[in-house]
């Protein structure tokens, strides 16, 4: 119960953050568009359901593409990676130790090496399906590759210092 | 039929994957009624009573540049009241009032409504702004937007008290225009690039222009009184491969700190619209 309080909380900060603050920064170039707000699926914990995965992804991506007028837009990316995370997560995660008993991914839980390309990856992913649904309906190719490298820098730079400041007390599941 | 139950249960993720998906992308692309039959009113009004909330804390910090902006207008509108100009005695005295039409048959056909701004984006490739006002307070899609400095954009969607509003500075956007001194009109798109900054096209190259002329609406948009202040050229190419000038257009309109707007009702927009896609229709 406590946990889920936790995660609803943490869903509105994250949206409340990307809506009024980071959309609110002024541009300093046509490329560079600060986005924080799919880090919310990259801590959901270990062991959740795929499907609820895919829906709370869905409803992520919705709320905020209501905020910003472009309904889908975001939609599209935030389910791609919430689908694709399970299987990255089995992929990096050292299936016999003990590690498995943490709660959410984060340094702690995964080790820097692993966590670092769970977030790149999934980064990369939501940045590339997001610049290319928007580059289909206007753009040109090097908007394109230049807007996905742009954003996926600044992403993991938000991403790195988010770490930084809260840091997350690694529980561990009990399952005493 | 076993089978099917055993392929979906297999695949059920996957295939719930690709249901959202396809759901997302058709309600991305705009032509679909879905999205706005379901979801449009009922999200615009929860975004935007929160984006009221928020807006009613925000608004304090910017209360400096909307007195100045209100003290321009003024100052404008205080320069073109009737008594500051003399009239000889045998004049007649004449009277525009909101009345649908005067003594002289003139009629009303533009009509302001103003409306706060309580939600707007400007960093994204399709920027669009939340005003609190909608169809109960009598706004209709396809009304212009303007603001005291200069045009703003069209709302495109509304629900019962607000409505959202595709900026200039969406890459969909497209206002006819004109230069204010030799009337050649062209239109203003923006390049998504840096949002200080319009594009003007198809200005043809007989018109003379130069850094620093005034770019304000045309006479042939549906949307837009004639002659609203859009911006100033800041620069200007010449392509040698066409007939046309492009002009780089810095916007009268300081888009970040926008906070109170005009809603312009065309009373004959229903009529010109319907008869300029009549003539589309004929000449397919």
């Amino acid at each position: 119960m406590n946990n889920i309080v936790k995660y609803i909380i943490r869903f509105i900060l994250f949206i409340a953050l990307q809506v009024f603050v980071l959309n609110n920064i002024p541009p300093l170039h046509q490329f560079i568009v600060p986005y924080l707000y799919f880090l919310y699926i990259l801590w959901l914990p270990f062991n959740i359901n795929r499907f609820f995965l895919l829906i709370i992804g869905f409803v992520l991506g919705i709320t905020l593409d209501y905020f910003s007028g472009t309904p889908g837009l975001h939609a599209a990316p935030c389910v791609l990676i919430a689908f694709i995370r399970p299987f990255l997560l089995n992929l990096l995660i050292p299936q016999e130790t003990t590690e498995q008993s943490y709660v959410e991914p984060s340094i702690k839980s995964m080790g820097w090496a692993p966590y670092s390309l769970y977030v790149f990856l999934l980064t990369f992913t939501h940045h590339f399906y997001l610049v290319l649904i928007e580059w289909l309906q206007f753009g040109n190719i090097l908007f394109f590759l230049g807007k996905v490298a742009a954003t996926t820098l600044i992403s993991l730079l938000l991403i790195f210092v988010s770490e930084m400041l809260f840091f997350r007390k690694a529980k561990f599941r009990t399952n005493a | 039929m076993k089978n099917i139950f055993l392929f979906i249960q297999n695949y059920f993720t996957f295939l719930c994957f690709l249901a959202l998906q396809i759901f997302c992308i058709v309600m991305l692309s705009r032509n679909s009624l879905t999205h706005e039959a379901f979801f449009a009113s009922t999200a615009n009004e929860v975004t935007g009573k929160i984006n009221k909330q928020f807006d009613n804390f925000y608004s304090y910090f910017r209360l400096k540049e909307i007195n100045r902006q209100l003290t321009a207008e003024n100052v404008m509108l205080r320069n073109e009241l009737q008594s500051n100009f003399i009239v000889p005695d045998s004049s007649k005295k004449i009277v525009i009032d909101s009345l649908n039409r005067d003594s002289f048959n003139r009629y009303r056909k533009f009509n302001y409504l103003p409306a706060r701004v309580v939600g707007s984006t400007v960093t994204l490739q399709t920027n669009f702004l939340t005003l609190e006002r909608g169809s109960l307070q009598g706004v209709k899609k396809g009304m212009s937007v303007v603001s005291p400095e200069g045009i703003v954009g069209v709302v495109t969607e509304v629900s019962d008290n607000y409505c959202r509003v595709m900026s200039l500075l969406h890459r969909n956007s497209k206002v006819s225009a004109m230069l204010k001194n030799d009337l050649n009109a062209g239109s203003i798109e923006w390049d998504g690039i840096n949002p200080y900054y319009l594009t003007l096209k198809n200005i043809s190259k007989g018109a003379q222009v130069k850094k620093g002329d005034t770019i304000v609406t045309s006479n042939y948009s549906a949307n837009y009184p004639p002659k609203i202040m859009i911006g100033t050229v800041a620069d200007f190419a010449v392509d040698p491969t066409s007939n046309f000038y492009t002009l780089k257009v810095k916007t009268a309109t300081n888009f970040f700190n926008l906070q109170y707007v005009y809603i312009i009702e065309n009373a004959r927009y229903a009529e010109q619209t319907m008869l300029e896609n009549k003539k589309q229709k004929a000449n397919e």
